[in-house]
């Protein structure tokens, strides 16, 4: 019979230096986010004001300050919305296929291999090829739709994957307690497994979101630049956020920087914006708040 | 209304492993049945295949009929979705639907079949919770979330929301053995008063409760690892605690194996 021991010294130590180790980890992966975020802030307020969000860049000279991005805060937003609009309704109801109706069959196993090569595909690529089929093959003028389609194809593997874990993770009594309610399938699907894996597709969708607003390559290929403001994101180059960083940044005089600066702040807080939106649409439907 | 379920012939499926083998019995309206019989021999599988959640799992499948007053569940052209209207289920893990408040899972049945008028709908929730003995606890949460309640509430939540519908039949797969005792006492107790409405039909490993509840009982068994699962015997329930006709029945209920 053993008696009950105390901790060794070694094993304390052990589990001092494991600890020590996994906080050291923690803090070196923090530090590019802060430093980033420090950066972006520190720089960006200067410009970061009213005329900044309210004007565009037509008629600025080379060497003036003033001038705005609002064109492109614009011109991101509408793309934005546009490959989501693609990309969440293809992605959900492949993700349902997956989930629901593929049951692991050949079907499925391609879509999901595809999708897997989907998800490999670089940025730049996407917009080459909405620029040989859309703008080069069919004749399509440059437009934000153009950019939206060469970023939902970037959007979708990643809305797929994502909603596809959440649908995995509703547990299978909530199907056949549906079920054994005489409640159709498809109801089933719309009623409870949508509603129960809510807040994690809503999250899934965001961070796709986020990773496209700030897609350049895209960009560059397929909506093209202006400095003036383009409404109408079916005709004519548009502007995009991570366009007018690029564009801005490029230029030699400090009040282009600036500029730049302004606008990588403006992305990080839209991207921020929508994710607390998303956040708060989740807790909102959730049933914790009744509690 | 009660109605009697008549099973003749039946095999039931996971791909190609038979899961139960020729099973035939007559279960009888508005009274308790209770399945019995060690674990793995079949008992949920033979539940499962009496609504048809059976072949819900894939690859599953079923031979053989199931007669409910006369009328054949399994033929051809019988939508499984109705037979499930018409025979309900409580599982053996309590499992209301989180994302919805208690008022909203018992009304699920209702509302997600697209029947939907205020005041009856109303009447049917607090019609179903009297019915499961929950309505004095919850009358004034009614829209707190159902996965709010304790395991016993729970589950007798699930009850309320399966009498709802109102179906001829109600099927229980061991709906206690998650819950304390006395819990299952108020379940217990629910079964009994609920018989006169429901023809019920419960799958338990708590002998005591196929004892102290059903009218009649089923043993099932499997000659071995891998074999399908067998009905042994069906009788009384009074019957097969005292004086049952096979020498495995006797073994099993008397504690001598499973």
């Amino acid at each position: 019979m053993s008696a009950v021991q105390h901790i060794s010294p070694a094993r304390r130590f052990k589990d001092r230096l494991a600890g020590g180790l996994v906080y050291l980890a923690f803090a070196i992966a923090v530090v590019p986010l802060v430093a980033v975020l420090w950066m972006v802030i520190q720089h960006g307020v200067a410009r970061l004001d009213l005329e900044f969000l309210t004007h565009s860049m037509r008629n600025i000279g080379a060497r003036d300050a003033g001038g705005g991005a609002y064109h492109a805060i614009l011109g991101t937003l509408e793309q934005v919305a546009l490959s989501s609009l693609i990309s969440v309704p293809v992605g959900l109801l492949t993700a349902i296929y997956l989930v629901e109706y593929g049951r692991g069959g050949q079907l499925s196993r391609a879509i999901s291999f595809f999708v897997d090569v989907m998800t490999g595909i670089p940025s730049v690529v996407s917009g080459l090829f909405i620029l040989a089929f859309w703008i080069l093959a069919l004749g399509m003028p440059f437009s934000g739709f153009a950019g939206a389609l060469a970023l939902s194809i970037l959007m979708m593997p990643t809305v797929v994957r994502s909603a596809e874990e959440m649908l995995r993770l509703v547990p299978n009594d909530l199907r056949e307690a549906a079920y054994a309610l005489g409640v159709p399938k498809w109801r089933t699907i719309v009623k409870v497994v949508l509603p129960t894996a809510f807040t994690g597709i809503a999250t899934g969708i965001m961070l796709a979101v986020a990773r496209v607003a700030g897609e350049t390559a895209p960009l560059l290929l397929t909506v093209f630049f202006t400095d003036s403001i383009n409404e109408d994101p079916f005709n004519g180059p548009q502007m995009g956020l991570p366009l007018y960083v690029f564009d801005q940044a490029a230029r030699p005089t400090d009040v282009a920087v600036d500029r730049a600066w302004a606008g990588a702040l403006t992305l990080i807080l839209i991207v921020m914006l929508l994710n607390l939106a998303a956040r708060f649409i989740g807790w909102w439907r959730s049933p914790a708040r009744n509690r | 209304m009660a109605k009697q379920i008549t099973v003749s012939g039946l095999d039931a499926y996971y791909g190609s492993h038979k899961a139960i083998e020729d099973v035939s019995m007559t279960i009888e309206p508005a009274s308790i049945t209770a399945f019995i019989g060690p674990s793995g021999c079949g008992k949920s599988t033979f539940l499962r295949t009496l609504n048809r959640m059976h072949e819900v799992i894939p690859g599953a499948r079923v031979q053989g009929k199931v007669m409910l007053d006369g009328q054949d569940l399994y033929a051809g052209d019988i939508e499984p979705v109705s037979v499930r209207r018409m025979i309900g289920m409580v599982f053996q893990r309590p499992n209301p639907f989180p994302t919805m408040s208690i008022y909203e899972n018992v009304a699920a049945g209702l509302r997600l079949n697209g029947r939907q008028a205020k005041s009856k709908t109303d009447d049917v929730v607090e019609r179903s919770l009297r019915g499961a003995n929950l309505w004095n606890e919850v009358k004034d949460r009614l829209n707190k979330p159902g996965a709010g309640l304790s395991g016993g509430q729970q589950q007798r939540l699930c009850i309320a929301r399966a009498i709802a519908v109102q179906p001829d039949v109600l099927l229980m797969d061991e709906p206690c053995s998650a819950l304390d005792p006395i819990s299952t006492l108020a379940i217990e107790d629910l079964m009994v008063e609920l018989k006169s409405e429901f023809t019920i039909v419960i799958v338990t490993h708590n002998m005591q409760q196929a004892a102290r509840v059903s009218d009649r009982t089923a043993f099932f068994n499997l000659a071995g690892q891998g074999q399908p699962g067998k009905v042994i015997e069906m009788d009384e329930t009074s019957r097969i605690f005292t004086n049952p006709s096979e020498k495995a029945t006797e073994d099993y209920i008397t504690g001598r194996f499973g």
